[in-house]
């Protein structure tokens, strides 16, 4: 017997949106219904988007980048620079440092100076990816993995040592106009808003990028290149794109961190590589590689057990991620979603023949 | 930087004991790089905890060099340790990191030998985090250094400059020369090590001559992570070193062991000193801040050209 194939056409587009509506309403709801802890609800949905950018890569391309964090942090870094050179002499806010005063700034220049710093990011994140893109995509396999790190680190020591920027020292973002709670909670939300429609934006766009023409080829690409390029798909064209919609997003996502932590470590904040830039390949193996719901799933896993070991484990909490690193990688590197989709096929409309598993079995 | 250049220019023997400082280092990268090349030519594994267990054996230096105190106040136990010299760890940090490269390949390497590349880089590099933050918490997050008091010898003393060489950079390259000998007679004479070789060939085929590929993958991982403490010892005496900076020698080895090829051990050496006298060099050109930055950059250099080759030869790179 053949399972009918469920998911085709309408009732799996149904089921789309009506989950989307559920996380939706969920999550407009959930800054109001836990005001305390709105600053990690919006390092949440980085961790989201950060998963689903790293995704892309790693999972539907099958080019596993640890060097992601690139785009992150030269998009932290334009949109500190696009915010603050208006309005002060760089220089010498830089140099000032940690122990310099904060940025203060009107309403109108804080917003003023966000607005164009998020698209300044976006850009710098597309068009670092087009170029590096260019370069690094023409390795292959670990190649790739190891030159993509060796990527991170070069960035995070040429920023460390550009004076510009703050240097090792780093940099202080701007403050939040406005002074006391109400205030706090204002950024708070304004920014969990910001953090949130862009990983629904980052969301809608890759399930719709995933569904293109564009989709099959990067999926051709992962399970053979070289017969990918023997059908007549210029696999190098198809790469970079998919490298630089990763940099697109990251930019913003890592201009968007920056404001929320508001200061600014080269190596600890913005190229963070053995930290988020291995997080973000977590969350994507632990939930399913090359799946439209498992970053998510990841990172939502991943977040909490987190910020659960930040609580109680004050000391080891880097330890015992170490741990994690390794037992998810080794015991369990297909994912939840890779889990459900062995257990129960029809969900995702493979259909599986019974009779022969059956004879097989006799 | 240009003026660094000129400056080098005016002083042919400052630049040449720069040249044998950096050698005497290289000498180091090629010892760690041969354990990389060797665990990954026999299990096909990338180890990136290669770093850390080099700098696992620097802390033993230290703590073999330096006078300290623990007490332990639930059990009533106070050890006091009086400080010796830091040559002694060579005998130490081989043992203690044998141990520790055996525990790991019994808890976590078995599983990934025979799995894709990407799984085990990241179990690896799981490693190696794990390391570093146990390094960082339990050991010291200073920078630390292994006091030997070997001062250095007036090699050459001439009117534009003089060549001095600290005796420490002397015995690190001699001890690295004979690891490496012994290692190479090792696994080319003894009954061990032509299993480890044959397994590196074919481990199904040497599985049916009887070998057990199981224990000579541990034995094969043991013995790097032994390597990489012994040099870590040398390193340690000869440079600073701090939890975190194990991953640039893990970047280092892999540059080398890509230069060389698998299993080239003139190569690895050649590469090793070539690469220390170049960092050396343009540690004073371009400034010690750039150091991880130039290093990693040639790294990108490297990849870079061995692809540009290979595509112009028309071969593929997986």
């Amino acid at each position: 017997m053949t399972l009918p194939t469920s998911s085709s056409g309408n009732p799996a587009n149904r089921r789309f949106v009506l989950l989307c509506l559920a996380i939706g309403v969920l999550s407009i709801a959930a800054p109001f219904a836990f005001p305390a802890i709105v600053k990690q609800l919006s390092i949440f949905w980085v961790m989201v988007i950060v998963a689903y950018t790293w995704d892309t890569m790693g999972g539907q391309l099958g080019y596993n980048s640890f060097g992601n964090i690139v785009f992150f942090g030269a998009g932290l870094y334009m949109s500190a620079i696009v915010q603050i050179a208006p309005f002060t002499n760089m220089r010498a806010y830089t140099a000032a440092g940690e122990q310099g005063e904060a940025l203060a700034l009107s309403m109108g220049q804080y917003l003023g100076g966000l607005a164009p710093g998020l698209v300044a990011a976006a850009l710098t994140g597309f068009v670092l990816a087009v170029v590096f893109g260019f370069i690094i995509l023409s390795l292959r396999g670990h190649y790739f993995a190891i030159g993509t790190l060796a990527l991170g680190i070069f960035l995070a020591q040429i920023f460390a040592n550009w004076e510009f920027v703050g240097a090792g020292s780093g940099i202080t973002m701007p403050e939040f106009p406005g002074q006391g709670r109400a205030s706090d909670q204002n950024k708070s939300i304004l920014f969990y808003f910001l953090c949130f429609g862009l990983a629904s934006a980052t969301i809608v766009a890759l399930r719709w990028l995933y569904s293109t023409r564009f989709g099959l080829a990067i999926n051709a690409i992962r399970d053979d290149e070289d017969k990918a390029e023997a059908m007549g798909i210029t696999t190098t064209r198809y790469k970079v794109v998919a490298w630089s919609v990763s940099g697109f997003f990251l930019g913003v996502c890592g201009a968007l961190y920056g404001n929320i932590v508001r200061f600014v470590d080269p190596e600890e904040t913005a190229f963070d590589g053995p930290g988020l830039g291995v997080w973000m390949v977590l969350m994507a193996v632990l939930g399913g590689k090359g799946s439209l719901w498992g970053p998510l799933i990841g990172a939502v896993l991943f977040h909490l057990t987190k910020e659960l070991l930040w609580t109680y484990l004050l000391g080891f909490q880097n330890i015992v991620l170490g741990i994690l690193v390794v037992v998810i990688v080794v015991f369990f590197p297909e994912g939840i979603m890779g889990w459900v989709r062995s257990r129960w096929p029809h969900m995702f409309g493979e259909s599986v023949d019974l009779s022969r598993q059956a004879e097989a079995s006799k | 930087m240009i003026e660094n250049i000129q400056l080098l220019a005016q002083n042919p023997v400052g630049l040449l004991n720069l040249i044998i400082d950096g050698i005497m280092i290289g000498a180091i990268f090629a010892l760690i790089a041969y354990g990389m090349a060797l665990v990954w030519g026999v299990m096909n594994i990338i180890n990136l905890s290669q770093g850390e267990y080099v700098i696992f054996g620097g802390f033993l230096a230290f703590y073999v060099s330096t006078s300290w105190e623990l007490q332990i106040g639930a059990i009533g136990l106070s050890i006091s340790w009086p400080g010796i010299h830091a040559l002694w760890a060579l005998l130490l940090a081989p043992l203690v990191l044998y141990l520790i490269g055996w525990l790991f390949y019994r808890v976590v390497i078995f599983r990934i030998v025979n799995r894709d590349m990407f799984t085990s880089i990241l179990a690896t590099f799981g490693i190696s985090i794990l390391l570093q933050q146990f390094m960082n918490g339990v050991f010291t997050a200073d920078d630390v250094v292994a006091r030997h008091d070997m001062g250095t010898w007036l090699a050459w003393r001439t009117d534009v400059g003089e060549l001095a060489i600290e005796r420490v950079r002397m015995v690190a390259l001699v001890f690295a020369l004979i690891v490496g000998g012994v290692l190479s007679v090792y696994l080319k004479h003894t009954r061990d090590g032509q299993a480890i070789r044959a397994v590196a060939q074919n481990a199904r085929a040497a599985e049916l001559m009887g070998i057990d590929a199981d224990r000579v993958y541990a034995r094969t991982y043991a013995l790097n992570a032994a390597l990489c403490g012994a040099a870590g010892v040398l390193i340690a005496m000869t440079l600073t070193i701090h939890a975190f900076t194990g991953l640039i020698y893990t970047v280092r080895s892999f540059m080398i062991v890509i230069i060389a090829g698998l299993g080239n051990v003139t190569g690895v050496i050649v590469a090793g000193i070539g690469l220390g006298a170049g960092e050396k060099v343009a540690e004073v050109v371009i400034g010690t801040s750039y150091q991880v930055a130039f290093v990693t950059g040639l790294l990108l250099a490297v990849l870079l050209y061995r692809g540009i080759r290979l595509a112009m030869q028309r071969k593929y790179l997986a």
